[in-house]
């Protein structure tokens, strides 16, 4: 009995590792290539590891992407921070005051989530260039905003749902205010939601490419999503620089899921759909 | 909250007339907001784009202001523009080969790792990995690796004996769609095992060893007592992963940027396509509602299972 069961976890941990290789093969392949001479990459035969690891790739890259990290860093920073700004206050309000309009805004909160992108960028794009906001921090930042609002509000709410109401009466009795209980009491306990929807808040931003791509017309505002793929256009055989340009990029997501596993799979259901 | 308004028993009318005046606003401190930025964001944008896609716009509009009334004008030109109704249907064929992968792999994933086995956790969560690359990376690495003379699927290909000539992926109208929904597939495996793990880790154990008991086969089990029971789930997903698929747009614009000669033209790139490349703004913005239009009628299904889940909390 005991060594069947040793035999199928062997069996299953071998599939499994083949599996896991085959779909995460792409990213293998993008970190292979980006330590990869330039030659060995338009070789007949492709070369399977990096050895020895050559960093010209990301000299390349630093030096010419460097400014369009910091960029996407502080865009997303700044459009998580608001995000989670409006939202938090937001998804209390929802959870305590009993309102006639909470089923609807909540029915609002999903479907605006399923606008199509593309849309919003036609739009937002002709206001913005009406307001004459091209290409500047504050529409790239509103707009990437409108990426996570909606989702942080639905997560934030499922999170206070669980805060118990005694707690929160307790502190209004105690004469903080809602205000103060907000502050006091809730902010404290929904830190799990808070860290889950700030950090997909800095993920959508940091991936956006098409706000990017529509509101800066003018190379001064340039995200590093914006910037791999203008690269692609400039170097399209340089695929080492490439290549390194899209590992930094990883970056950031990769860290994420490392630290906040638990919360990246409380937050893949966006809060929507109750398990 | 009844019970702390009666604590604080206000002593005159008018003080209590302004306290309640002010304890009505409160909600909306907390929420104004949201409201506000909803408004401005989505609500105006949205109507914006109904007005244009009434108009004629163009770029000069942008200098004058002026955009003359059209009607329907923009959407009925859609349906003698054979591009937008070649475009509806590469549409359909990215969506629905794209959620019948991503949906039967991820399927099949959620069934593997069900039972745990050493490791199954952290692999598990390392397959999340494709789901939170921003898609503008997954496109670059598909790019390189569809790569006509360097890619390496063509070389294996041509190892394993598939092929004889390396296949233009990228560059051929025949493969270019084909290419785009595999890298699509790739993109959306994640999300639907994931959602799929945690169903089956909330079906009822009792139920399946009985099936086991009974000498159902695995395939029995599956088709007979597992799917039925994830069915619900099935449909969220499914509408989720539709009304995804239709918008997407980074992805395919990387890739193939809707060509070659239109291959990979879908409503979302046409739309963008028309808007910033031609500069007609009315059309792409007619394209965009129906694309809105499209999306909600999937997502009409969805609200219906989450009326349900809400009605269930207020329980």
């Amino acid at each position: 009995m005991f060594r069947s069961r040793l035999a199928q976890d062997l069996t299953k941990l071998m599939i499994g590792l083949i599996v896991v290789g085959l779909v995460l093969f792409p990213v293998y392949w993008m970190a292979n290539a980006s330590f990869q001479p330039r030659i060995a990459l338009l070789a007949a035969t492709p070369s399977w590891f990096p050895l020895p690891p050559i960093i010209e790739g990301y000299q390349n890259a630093l030096v010419s992407q460097g400014g369009s990290l910091l960029t996407s860093c502080f865009v997303a920073c700044t459009s998580a921070i608001l995000a989670l700004a409006i939202a938090t206050p937001c998804a209390y309000g929802l959870v305590i005051f009993k309102m006639r309009f909470t089923t609807f805004f909540i029915f609002v909160l999903l479907l605006v989530q399923m606008i199509p992108n593309v849309v919003m960028a036609n739009a937002l794009y002709t206001i913005f260039a009406r307001a004459g906001w091209l290409n500047t921090y504050q529409s790239l930042i509103l707009s990437d905003a409108s990426l996570s609002v909606p989702f942080a509000i639905l997560l934030l709410r499922a999170f206070m749902v669980s805060v118990p109401k005694t707690l929160t009466e307790a502190a209004l009795v105690d004469g903080a205010g809602y205000w103060g209980a907000f502050f006091r009491v809730v902010l404290p306990l929904s830190r799990n939601g808070i860290i889950t929807a700030g950090l997909f808040s800095f993920l959508f931003a940091w991936s956006d490419f098409l706000y990017a791509l529509t509101m800066s017309t003018k190379q001064k505002i340039v995200p590093i999503t914006l910037s791999i793929y203008q690269f692609i256009g400039t170097h399209g055989t340089d695929w080492t620089s490439v290549m390194a340009t899209a590992v930094m990029a990883s970056i950031p997501p990769i860290v994420l899921l490392l630290m906040g596993q638990r919360y990246i799979t409380a937050g893949l259901m966006g809060g929507a759909v109750k398990e | 909250m009844l019970a702390i308004e009666s604590v604080k028993a206000p002593d005159a009318s008018r003080v209590r007339r302004k306290m309640t005046w002010k304890r009505r606003l409160i909600p909306f401190t907390f929420t104004g907001p949201a409201i506000i930025f909803l408004v401005a964001m989505f609500g105006y944008p949205l109507f914006y784009n109904v007005q244009m896609s009434l108009q004629h716009v163009t770029v000069g509009t942008f200098l004058t202001g002026i955009a003359p009334f059209v009607g329907l004008d923009n959407y009925t030109d859609l349906l003698s523009d054979p591009l937008f109704i070649a475009s509806l249907q590469r549409t359909a064929v990215f969506t629905v080969f794209s959620i019948i992968g991503q949906m039967s792999i991820g399927m099949g994933l959620a069934l593997f790792f069900w039972r745990a086995f050493p490791f199954s956790t952290a692999m598990r969560a390392l397959m999340l990995v494709p789901w939170l690359l921003p898609l503008v990376v997954s496109a670059t690495i598909f790019r390189w690796i569809f790569d006509l003379d360097a890619g390496i699927l063509n070389y294996v290909m041509e190892q394993l004996n598939l092929i004889q000539q390396p296949i233009p992926w990228i560059t051929s109208v025949d493969y270019a769609m084909p290419a785009t929904i595999i890298t699509n597939i790739w993109v959306g495996i994640p999300f639907s095992m994931a959602v799929f793990y945690s169903g089956l880790q909330s079906l009822p154990r009792e139920v399946l060893e009985a099936a086991h008991l009974d000498g159902a086969t695995p395939w029995q089990r599956f088709w007979r007592v597992i799917f039925p029971m994830l069915a619900p789930l099935t449909g969220v997903v499914f509408t989720l992963s539709v009304t995804y698929t239709v918008k997407v747009f980074d992805l395919i614009y990387i890739l193939t940027a809707g060509g070659p000669a239109n291959a990979t033209q879908t409503l979302a790139t046409y739309a963008y396509q028309l808007s910033f490349r031609n500069l007609d703004w009315g059309h792409g913005a007619a394209i965009g509602n129906i694309l809105i239009v499209i999306s909600l009628g999937f997502a009409f299904f969805y609200l219906r299972s989450f009326k349900k889940s809400l009605a269930a909390e207020d329980a």
